[in-house]
């Protein structure tokens, strides 16, 4: 079995968000960089985990981005997975990212592609159905849970109001989000083989972005909380009926 | 040339995401000087006409029962054929559960670029524009779509529902339906409950409420507004509350109009989850808290004795209105 498992490199959780050049690009000055905690706790943890259930199957990750997403695949790789493939372009648009997606998961035959729910950055939840509907395979967003049996996949996933547990034959394309798997530190004998497992670098196929970023926007600052106190929970309800409208 | 709203249903009953999306769709015909169409699938018991008072002209109905259950792939093929027979260019859909599963199907089958979580009209002024939700609502990205065939999905509780007046002629449209790929073996929804993402009013309980024995306390306040309960990670993670409660980066993104938070002290990444929310309350006993910040109105205070005087204060306000 075949397991393709897409990692994004994504801010840190606490970056500072800021934009320069006008506001047309994020700024990265001080930034640290994880891999996108979707695609780290969550597929690429249930993946090394079917592995380990299973140790004929390999698992590869992909990554579509510049070189500077490497040290994020090196350290994806000393959780698990076998070797790595970057696509190597920093366009931002998800069509074009699913594209590249795709080409490498044709030339790969894979049984299973794991994306996250989402990036932490721009939060479309957009690549594994794109990717799925250009390798013309089911869909599963939002899966909470993934078990194999053979070739067949028992998967819960969250609807609108609750969830659903289906069924389905490989291969599957299946978005990740938390209750797939339990975060995972990498240990040390993880992070030395890591630095040897193959790291391949492809250069993208042609396709047109179909969206572009044209600039970025901070929401407005809060004006100042007003403080009531404690013993006065009456003019809470008050502000919150006459002067917010809240309630 | 128009414009075509995917209308989300579940059991028979359209969704309240799904009425934004219709107000949003038509104020876009409107912009761009054309009609609104919807397009629904599955059986259907709620009046269909009726949903012109949104401002769609008209509403395709495929009544397919093997359509009342989402599968993705079926979905998109669906969508996308009746989007090309009805020469839609620009499809809309709500940024729910159900728009995650299949816009961007959709968008990739029609090779049309995607504007996912939206929370604005579209700026036509120079190409096409919108307005996205972006690092987890920390900020706003605005995105050009540069293909003729424009897909968005509108984030829940962003685009306020306007009915008029008006009916939509209903009309069912013959299209393929594939047999699906994937079985559903169960369906379990929960009932009762205020769905997180389209409430209006959220009440949320942080570690400070320091078990989940004590949420009587917070369920009853929820229940005085009509609310949805929500919860920090640390809440979610220790099995206080079920994991889909879970808000901030890595969990939920609401934006409902009032959100109360209660023994949560606002770290970074709860914050980005829920600052898209019109007035922020916070209870917490802790003056430094950094949620004050991000806030506009606080109680330093115990919840323990704040929370059951606030759930009376308001008993006392709706019986006196
Ligand atoms: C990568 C990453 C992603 C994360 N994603 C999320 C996320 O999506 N959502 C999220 O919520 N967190 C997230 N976190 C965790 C986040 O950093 C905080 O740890 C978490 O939000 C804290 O939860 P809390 O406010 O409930 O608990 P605490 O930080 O422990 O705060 C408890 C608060 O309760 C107050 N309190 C205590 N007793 C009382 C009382 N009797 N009455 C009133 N107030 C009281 C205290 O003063 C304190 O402010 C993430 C962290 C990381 C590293």
């Amino acid at each position: 079995m075949k397991i393709l498992v897409c990692v994004s490199k994504t801010p840190d959780t606490t970056s500072k968000i800021a934009f320069t050049d006008g506001n047309t690009k994020f700024d990265e000055a001080g930034v640290q960089w994880i891999i996108n905690p979707y695609d780290e706790w969550y597929s690429l943890v249930r993946a090394i985990e079917l592995k380990e259930a299973n140790p004929a199957a390999t698992i590869h990750l992909v990554t579509v981005g510049n070189a500077d997403a490497e040290p994020i695949i090196r350290k994806a790789l000393a959780l698990g997975g076998d070797e790595a493939i970057r696509v190597n372009t920093d366009n931002s648009d998800a069509y074009y990212i699913a594209a590249q997606i795709a080409e490498v998961a044709k030339q790969g035959g894979y049984d299973l592609i794991f994306t996250g729910k989402e990036t932490i950055d721009y939060n479309g939840s957009s690549i594994g159905g794109m990717v799925a509907e250009l390798v013309d395979s089911p869909y599963i967003s939002l899966a909470t849970k993934f078990d194999l049996n053979g070739t067949t996949a028992t998967v819960v996933r969250e609807i609108d109001g609750g969830e659903e547990t289906a069924e389905v034959t490989l291969p599957v394309v299946v978005s990740c989000q938390k209750g797939m798997a339990e975060q995972r530190i990498p240990n040390m004998r993880g992070i030395m083989a890591a630095r040897t497992k193959p790291l391949k670098v492809v250069e993208p196929i042609a396709v047109d972005a179909l969206t572009s970023i044209q600039s970025f926007e901070l929401p407005p600052a809060k004006a100042g909380v007003k403080l009531v106190a404690p013993d006065n929970v009456a003019e809470l309800v008050r502000l919150l009926h006459e002067e917010a409208k809240a309630i | 040339m128009s414009v075509l709203i995917f209308i989300d249903q579940s059991e028979g009953h359209v969704k309240k995401s799904s009425l934004e999306a219709l107000t949003y769709g038509a104020d876009v015909a409107k912009q761009l000087g054309t009609t609104a169409e919807g397009i629904v699938l599955g059986t259907v018991t709620e009046d269909l006409a009726a949903l012109g008072k949104y401002g769609v002209s008209k509403i395709h109905q495929v009544s397919n029962a093997a359509l009342n259950n989402v599968d993705a792939q079926v979905y998109a093929s669906v969508i996308s054929e009746a989007a090309t027979a009805t020469g839609a260019t620009v499809i809309v859909f709500s940024h729910n559960q159900t728009g995650k599963a299949v816009a961007a199907r959709v968008a990739a089958k029609l090779k049309a670029g995607l504007v996912a979580g939206a929370c604005a009209l579209p700026n036509t002024s120079n190409g096409f524009s919108v307005k996205k939700t972006v690092f987890s609502g920390k900020a706003y990205a605005h995105v050009n779509i540069l293909s003729a065939v424009k897909v968005i999905s509108l984030n829940p509780n962003s685009y306020k529902t306007v009915a008029t007046e008006g009916t939509a002629v209903v009309e069912a449209l013959a299209v393929t339906v594939n047999e699906p790929k994937v079985k559903i073996t169960a369906v379990n929804k929960i009932t009762g409950e205020v769905p997180l993402t389209e409430a209006d009013i959220v009440v949320s309980g942080g570690r400070g409420l320091k078990g989940p024995e004590h949420w009587g306390i917070l369920l009853d306040l929820a229940k005085e507004l009509g609310a949805a309960t929500a919860c920090s990670r640390p809440v979610g993670d220790a099995h206080w509350r079920p994991h889909h409660e879970h808000v901030g980066q890595t969990g939920v993104q609401v934006a409902p109009n009032l959100y109360i938070a209660i023994g949560i002290s606002g770290a970074i990444q709860h914050l980005a989850g829920v600052n898209r929310s019109k007035v922020i309350v916070v209870i917490n006993k802790d003056p430094e808290a950094p949620f004050f910040k991000a806030a506009d109105y606080g109680i330093v205070g115990d919840a323990f004795e704040v929370v059951p005087q606030l759930t009376s204060a308001i008993q006392k306000m709706k019986a006196g209105a």
